[in-house]
């Protein structure tokens, strides 16, 4: 039957709309990552000559270094100090460019190799405690949306506590429980996955509080919508409401939180790493800032910056995968 | 002959609330019974019960029986649905009974295709291979008069109009062919011209032997479908019978006062006209490349109502906008009381104010959600130009009662009041400074039909009283019909048709004002 | 008035719980009448009894004394940080949501450059340069908090600029300013109390994690940071030495969390 339709909604002209707005967001979003890691580089350029003191004396060690004066002089060459500001910020980005990243004066090697021998046990541990942390977040999730009202406060809370508690504290805790009293794993990281495991999980207990929470409201409003119960009433039984349709709308704010997640997780690995005296980035960022060494310092946070970019990046592209409506909007 | 559906002494409660006490009707096979009820009355909660979908603190009692096969057991003599396992439930819903969801903005899941979600019962009743179900929801699609559907299948919600979505949650609920039908306000939110054919897609439905369960609060899409209807209020049955009779003869009380209270009834008795309080001369208003008031003129004139009538998307709402000088036009000007009104910078505008004010759809989110009611009207008391100092608690009191409100409603929160009450707060805050124009943006469309008559009443005696002129904005001829003396019809940014309500409702002259008469279902034809 | 059945049970513990910290605070005494400062070298190392319920420390002094007087130092630590994180955003938030486009504009960048140092390595950044301590590592918390309030406090801006309620006043004829100040900043600082009391023991976590690492308050304070820090070596031997005020730091942390969250709650309801 052909009945008067109205206002029709934009038809194939949509196919060809989204084609082509994929590029300009592209291109807005690459020139926002570039813009982000030049003022990170320009932060960390002004972060020498911010410490109190002849910036000569902050790479080598802080005020108190007591550096010879040859070794002092050596360093206002090799930093060009004594050059006017303007040229010594452009050397700056130049050498950052080209990958140098200056020299770790407390490990006598050049920063990009430390940071290179230190990276993988780090990326290591955040891997395996992000994976740890969504399959926490997500059981707990699955058991509050099939459970009653007392045992889904019960659940929020525990995740509320969970997301409150600092690393270093739960790695004591963990240590004292599997260590000392049940002595089924090493206090200390050892190579292999036994010595990966509590660390892990002191990363991904409170990583797991957080994400359940965020989880856990955006389920619960997806089970209560609409279309879940025009699902059911079309006969999905529970299973297939929550993994056809709730789940997807419950993932959506938990990707937008990896960025943080990232962050969060550097940061702790800084503590974890200590704890358990495990080789990483982490631990060698303590080292450094403890020893006033400053390339390392600035060369691991620029690294970190860059990461960060990258994940949130990587973000954005799932984010527009798993919710098609975003890929239309500008 | 035994009945599709019947329904004994159905009683549902959450908790100590009881939603729905002691209900009882039958639906014929291939008929259309319609319950008909405000917010409250408990029809959506007796619709979800038939599909056990009440809800985990539900307490169900009472029989409801669906004659027929159990073609899942050895039971010829029907499925007893409060009895029914969760297995049989699940069997039952989709293929045994349809449900149409009301708002099918939101029926749809919006992160999955149209197709997909139609497949989804084909999926689960039948053993269909995926290229098959392919096939049969392209079928459904072109039964539902869905244009273009291989396209349509693969777009998400948010890529059609209301009017295609809902075309499209009918489809997924008729896959199976149903015997049973459930349709909850199927076409509430959707505009008049659209109604129209959703409404003729059931009616066909009905007529190819499917039954409908129609829940609606509107009388006049139950007049156009229903062989039958069942009148609830507060969770019971307070009258039943065919159409004809309940509409044409209701016995019951509140069946009578809410007939009376649908609008459009009867035509609006004005007061003579005064001199132009506001003129609006070739109003452009653009958004980016889209324009949304397209050279509009008008002239409002004291003590008289302009109604604004249009679908979604006419402009109506931004040309309010532009009345209150809420936007800037692109082209041409607003003056009000012959002064230049969207012309002048803010600072000259804010002295004149007070004397135009603005009522809304959703007059909760127009409120401070921090106030208590009297803070919001001594607020809009103090602004008064001539008052000075603040507002006695006398002056409240009498405000509050001007519009039909005790004095204890100003120690309260909106929130806790009624949508009713709600509005009628938003009316005493808007004529507390004392102004000559109301500019009323959809102002009853969220309210029950009877609050509605009630607020339509309100602000008719506020009009006689304090010789108000109001731009009333609405997508509603009935109303539209009943409040205001002249109108413009809108339709995409341009005004079709302009002239006397009655003038124009008894011989429109545009095609489009035409179609969109047509396209009511009228309680009075 | 509400009734005590409609508030949450993890409300009331955790007030009972911060109330108990809050006493520790401001009259340790009541709990603990001890000296925290006294040293009975004698009685170095001693694990929990009855005598000392938390232990004693490598001089003999009493954890739990310790604790309880070493309340306030850190409750302090928590307030100052929280303070100068929310008093930057503020000035972030409404000067990105209310002032013009430009401001948004620059404002959200800088944002987005701070937010690339994440968490504690802002904090490490800022000590490296100014050198460890209670202050430093105090203000170092506060800035590292900042960006994140700071974006909070903007989006909330921009969402109550745009209410109806706004324009609604507008329509009546009231000022830009009495729109400001009598209708938008009230409701944006109701969210601020939530972020405060979410604050407080966040930033105390984090103070309490630099001491630990050693860049933070230093022993012999009586301040929980130091004593982690100073029990950083006895882990696995004398385990009772970080164990004790690091629960406390849980607590208030737990405590403060589950009441921000309470608040969240009630707020959006």
């Amino acid at each position: 039957m052909t009945l008067p339709l109205g206002p029709t909604a934009t038809t194939t002209t949509a196919e060809s709309v989204r084609r082509r707005s994929w590029l300009p967001w592209a291109a807005a979003r690459l020139g926002g990552v570039a813009f982000v890691l030049w003022a990170v580089a320009t932060v960390t350029f002004f972060a020498i000559r911010l410490i109190p003191g002849d910036p000569a004396e902050a790479i080598l060690g802080g005020p108190g270094s007591q550096a010879s004066r040859e070794a002092l002089a050596q360093a206002r060459k090799d930093y060009g100090l004594d050059l006017p500001l303007g040229i010594q910020y452009l050397h700056y980005l130049g050498r950052l460019a080209t990958g140098d990243l200056g020299t770790s004066y407390s490990l006598r090697s050049p920063v990009t190799t430390v940071i290179g021998q230190n990276l993988g046990p780090t990326l290591l541990l955040a891997v395996s405690s992000l994976l740890i942390a969504v399959v926490l977040a997500l059981l707990l999730a699955l058991w509050s949306s099939r459970s009653g009202r007392v045992a889904a406060a019960a659940g929020s809370v525990l995740e509320i506590i969970a997301s409150a508690v600092p690393h270093f504290w739960l790695a004591i805790a963990l240590i004292l429980l599997f260590s000392t009293a049940l002595g089924w794993l090493p206090p200390v990281s050892v190579p292999g996955p036994a010595g990966l495991i509590l660390p892990a999980l002191t990363l991904a207990i409170p990583l797991a509080g957080f994400l359940g929470q965020v989880m856990r409201e955006s389920l619960l409003d997806a089970l209560a919508s609409p279309f879940v119960l025009a699902a059911r009433a079309r006969g999905e039984g529970e299973s297939g409401v929550f993994w056809r349709h709730a789940l997807r709308h419950a993932a959506i704010p938990a990707i937008g939180l990896a960025g943080w997640a990232f962050g969060s997780l550097i940061s702790g690995a800084v503590v974890v790493e200590t704890i358990f005296a495990r080789p990483g980035i982490g631990r060698s960022l303590l080292s450094a800032v403890q020893d006033r060494d400053v390339p390392l310092v600035l060369g691991v946070v620029l690294v970190v910056a860059v990461g960060y970019m990258l994940v949130t990046t990587l973000t954005d592209l799932a984010d527009r995968f798993v919710d098609p409506r975003l890929r239309e909007r500008s | 002959m035994t009945a599709l559906l019947s329904v004994r002494n159905l009683s549902v409660t959450f908790g100590a609330v009881a939603a729905v006490h002691d209900v009882s009707f039958d639906i014929p096979a291939g008929a259309c019974v319609a319950i008909v009820g405000e917010s409250g009355s408990g029809k959506s909660v007796t619709a979800r019960t038939i599909l056990g979908l009440a809800g985990r603190d539900a307490t169900v009692s009472g029989s409801i029986n669906l004659d027929g096969p159990d073609l899942d057991g050895p039971d010829l003599d029907g499925t007893e649905v409060t009895d029914a396992s969760p297995r049989r439930l699940r069997a039952l819903r989709g293929r045994d009974i349809g449900f149409v969801s009301q708002g099918a903005l939101v029926a749809l899941d919006p992160l999955r295709t149209v197709g997909r979600e139609i497949a989804d019962s084909l999926r689960i009743h039948t053993n269909l291979s995926p290229h098959q179900r392919q096939q049969r929801v392209i079928e459904l699609l072109e039964s539902v008069g869905m244009p273009e559907p291989t396209l349509r299948a693969g777009q998400r919600p948010d890529e059609l109009s209301g009017g295609l979505r809902q075309r499209a949650v009918i489809a997924s609920a008729i896959a199976l062919n149903p015997r049973l039908l459930i349709a909850d306000e199927p076409t509430t939110a959707l505009d008049s011209t659209i109604t129209a054919g959703i409404l003729d897609l059931l009616a066909g439905l009905r007529e190819r032997g499917t039954a409908i369960l129609l829940i609606s609060h509107d009388l006049a899409v139950v007049s156009r479908l229903a062989s039958h209807v069942v009148v609830m209020r507060a969770g019971v049955v307070v009258e039943s019978g065919s159409t004809q009779q309940v509409l044409r003869e209701p016995q019951h009380p509140y069946t009578r006062d809410l007939i009376a209270a649908v609008p459009g009834g009867h035509a609006h008795v004005g007061s003579p006209a005064g001199d132009p309080v506001v003129t609006a001369v070739g109003v452009t208003k653009r958004f980016g490349s889209r324009v949304a008031v397209d050279d509009v003129s008008y002239e409002l004139r004291r003590g008289r109502t302009l109604g604004v009538v249009g679908e979604s998307g006419s402009g109506k709402t931004t040309l309010a906008r532009l009345t209150l000088a809420l936007e800037r036009p692109d082209a041409g000007a607003i003056e009000l009381f012959g002064q230049p009104w969207t012309a002048s910078p803010e600072r000259d505008r804010t002295a004149r104010r007070p004397r135009i004010g603005a009522i809304y759809q959703d007059a909760l989110s127009s409120f401070d959600p921090r106030l208590t009611v009297r803070q919001i009207l001594a607020d809009a008391l103090g602004s008064a130009a001539t008052v000075g100092g603040r507002a006695t608690e006398a002056e409240l009191v009498t405000l509050v009662e001007r519009v039909g409100l005790k004095a204890t409603v100003l120690a309260r929160h909106p929130r806790v009041l009624s949508g009713g009450q709600q509005q009628r707060v938003a009316i005493a805050r808007a004529i507390a400074p004392r102004p000559d124009i109301i500019v009323c943006d959809e102002p009853v469309s969220n309210l029950d039909v009877s609050v509605q008559a009630q607020v339509l009443a309100l602000l008719d005696g506020l009009q006689r009283e304090f010789g108000l002129s109001y731009l009333f904005i609405t997508h509603d001829l009935g109303v539209v019909r009943q409040v205001s003396d002249e109108l413009l019809v809108m339709k995409d940014g341009v005004v079709v048709e302009r002239g006397a309500t009655e003038a124009v409702f008894a011989a429109p002259q545009h095609p489009y004002t035409r179609a969109l008469l047509a396209a009511v279902p009228d309680l009075w034809a | 008035m509400k009734r005590l059945s409609t508030v949450a049970p993890s409300v009331v513990v955790s007030l009972a719980i911060l109330l108990f910290i809050g006493i520790a605070a401001v009259a340790p005494n009541l709990l603990a009448p001890g000296n925290p400062l006294a040293i009975h070298p004698m009685a170095s190392f001693l694990p929990p009894s009855l005598g000392h319920p938390f232990g004693t420390d490598e001089s003999g002094r009493d954890v739990y004394t310790r604790i309880i007087h070493g309340a306030g130092a850190s409750v302090l630590i928590g307030i100052t940080a929280t303070a100068i994180g929310l008093g930057l955003a503020i000035v972030f938030g409404l000067l990105a949501g209310l002032g013009p486009r430009w401001l948004d504009f620059g404002t959200t960048r800088l944002l987005e450059v701070l937010f690339a140092f994440p968490g504690l390595l802002f904090a490490l950044l800022f000590i490296v340069i100014y050198g460890p301590g209670v202050l430093t590592s105090t203000i170092a918390v506060g800035l590292a908090t900042a960006p994140g309030y700071s974006r909070i406090i903007r989006s909330r801006v921009l969402v109550v600029k745009r209410a109806p309620y706004i324009e609604a006043s507008l329509v009546l004829g009231r000022s830009r300013f009495f729109r400001v100040t009598r209708h938008l900043v009230p409701n944006v600082a109701g969210s601020l109390f939530v972020l405060a009391t979410l604050g407080i023991g966040q930033s105390i976590v984090w103070a309490s994690s630099l001491s630990y690492l050693g860049l933070g308050a230093v022993p012999p304070a009586a301040e929980w940071g130091a004593m982690l820090s100073a029990g950083r070596t006895y882990i696995s031997s004398f385990w009772w030495l970080t164990f004790f005020p690091g629960l406390f730091i849980v607590l208030t942390a737990a405590a403060t969390t589950l009441l921000g969250r309470g608040l969240q709650e009630r707020v959006r309801s």
